[in-house]
């Protein structure tokens, strides 16, 4: 089996992707949107809880997708948490610019660092938006947006 | 592992070795593995008789067709008409004018909804679609229904993926103005019985289109003798360039149908006041057409023909066999359509990985499958499965890709496993 391969399924995301942690619903989300990825089909729902301060109190999804997918969202979700919508986007930032080899993920602040397990995917382009789909979700929920399509 | 056994198979003469010389990409590898190409359902690989057709169109024959008062354009012209004789054989039609070039399958069903369905379908009006159909057989009718009114009804199918026999019959109403279904599924490889449906449909007064892309590289059909009133299919998936597609309508039907799209080449006279139709087929075939494609599609029929539509099938479904118990032997792989009569097309899922996963991991070791939703995501919510991998066989296809997927699967395994 080649390198790449095991680069892109280290144990911490399989780990992930087979028990994601916040995966469920819930009933005091105040942003919540819809992810779809027509190309492959897959979906998934993020929930967001902001506190009076603006700040995300509680994250968690739910849906259905392939490992990288899942680990992402699962990884994110425990990171977004106690984080403003500034330090968000910040955060969502560094995070595709590692996705999409624009940036090594060497920038990633040490709080975030443990993402780096996801730049893998560099390797594999038709697979960047299985690992970007939840982000990209995640920003529209904190927009207001009820949903969002990437292809 | 090699698959050239002489023992393999019982179509003895059908030299699949041989075949495969005939398809320079098979030689190529990927990953640097040899290229194990199991994706033919989404398009197939093209012969060296194929390719040089369509070179030589370009190198020594090319002109603009119907209209040159030249050599090289009268000869192209006759040439490119000659592919609607070959298209005819091929499928047992009564008159090469009830061949219709498109750009694909999509664009003949396309063509069927506007010209058919807007002229002739009102508010009410009932068209029968199944669960199994391509996204290409039901959007188009889902606009249909948006601007006309008409209702659109989905015929189920069973766990195995079979069409619901009883439940078509009670589909089908007086009002019944068209029948719409997939000769094959590109997703379970099922084999719909299109006798029995077309014979149902008429019987109510109902015309029939089929969608034969899948069923069109493996099952031989005639027109004359199934009855259908439309048959469509692309040329990329038999072998021949992408770009060119074909629709067979019977000759009343045609007649009666308005243009598709306006512009040269299919009318018979222009004023600013008023336009008149040219004949068939020309009248549905708007502006220069896919000239080196559609001479391409023909070089392709007669490779496939040269080898026989039965004696493919009979390759195919031996390999189907094999793949299915080869593969039906893993542990936690579960097989996606299990209809006693099905062709070339294995669906499945492993329930330790997501179908993504598996692709990604197994193209790694050469091998090329599709997964996904295989634009069929209601037979995906039917079936009660996110996406599938779907290993989709060739006239070219042997035993060494199967044993090189069931391989690869291994490496998915030793990850997920």
């Amino acid at each position: 089996m080649s390198d790449d391969l095991r680069e892109l399924y280290q144990e911490v995301i399989l780990d992930h992707g087979k028990n994601p942690r916040n995966f469920h619903a819930s009933d005091d989300a105040t942003n919540e949107a819809r992810g779809n990825n027509p190309l492959c089909g897959d979906q998934l729902v993020i929930y967001l809880k902001l506190d009076d301060d603006g700040k995300v109190a509680d994250a968690s999804f739910l849906g259905k997708g392939c490992a990288i997918s899942m680990a992402s969202a699962s990884m994110m979700t425990d990171l977004v948490k106690g984080r403003s919508a500034e330090e968000a986007h910040v955060m969502f930032d560094a995070f595709h610019d590692m996705c999409t080899g624009e940036g090594d993920g060497a920038d990633l602040a040490d709080d975030i660092d443990k993402l780096r397990v996801l730049s893998g995917v560099r390797e594999f382009p038709t697979r960047v938006k299985c690992a970007t789909l939840p982000w990209h979700t995640m920003v529209a929920a904190l927009k207001g947006e009820n949903e969002i399509s990437t292809e | 592992m090699t698959s050239h056994n002489p023992i393999e198979t019982d179509t003895a003469m059908y030299d699949v070795e041989a075949i495969r010389a005939d398809f320079p990409i098979l030689s190529r590898t990927m990953h640097d593995k040899p290229l194990a190409f199991l994706d033919s359902a989404a398009s197939a690989q093209k012969p060296r008789q194929v390719i040089d057709a369509v070179r030589e169109v370009y190198e020594n024959e090319y002109a603009n067709v119907h209209r040159g008062l030249y050599q090289i354009s009268e000869a192209v012209t006759a040439k490119y008409e000659g592919t609607r004789e070959i298209i005819r054989d091929f499928i047992g039609a009564g008159h090469t004018h009830e061949i219709i070039f498109t750009r694909n399958g999509t664009e003949s069903i396309n063509l069927v909804a506007h010209s058919f369905g807007r002229h002739f379908l009102n508010e009410g009006d009932e068209v029968v679609i199944t669960e199994l159909e391509h996204h290409a057989n039901i959007v188009p009718w889902q606009m249909l229904r948006d601007e006309k009114g008409i209702v659109l009804k989905v015929v189920p199918i069973t766990d195995d993926g079979e069409l619901i026999m009883s439940a078509f019959d009670e589909a089908l109403s007086p009002r019944t103005k068209l029948v719409a279904v997939s000769h094959m599924s590109n997703v379970l490889g099922t084999v719909l019985p299109v006798e029995d449906i077309i014979r149902r449909s008429h019987a109510v007064g109902a015309k029939v289109l089929i969608d034969g892309c899948q069923a069109v590289t493996h099952i031989p059909v005639d027109m004359q003798a199934l009855g259908c009133d439309f048959y469509i299919f692309s040329g990329h998936k038999l072998y021949g360039p992408s770009g060119i597609g074909v629709l067979y309508g019977r000759e009343e039907l045609l007649n009666e149908m308005p243009p598709f799209m306006g512009g040269g080449d299919m009318i018979s006279s222009v004023t600013f006041e008023k336009s008149t139709w040219a004949k068939l087929p020309h009248k549905f075939e708007a502006g220069t057409p896919a000239i080196a494609q559609a001479i391409g599609l023909g070089a392709a029929i007669e490779y496939v023909n040269g080898l026989g539509l039965d004696a493919i099938a009979a390759h195919e479904n031996d390999l189907l066999s094999y793949a299915t118990q080869q593969l039906s032997s893993l542990e936690g792989l579960r097989i996606i359509g299990t209809a006693p009569n099905k062709s070339s097309v294995i669906s499945f899922m492993l329930d330790y990985a997501h179908p993504h996963d598996i692709a990604t991991i197994i193209d790694r070791a050469g091998v090329a499958v599709r997964a996904g939703h295989h634009c069929a995501q209601p037979l995906m919510d039917r079936m009660d499965v996110p996406a599938t991998v779907r290993a989709s066989l060739g006239l070219y296809s042997n035993r060494a890709d199967i044993d090189a997927l069931v391989r690869a699967l291994g490496d998915v395994q030793e990850l997920f496993g």
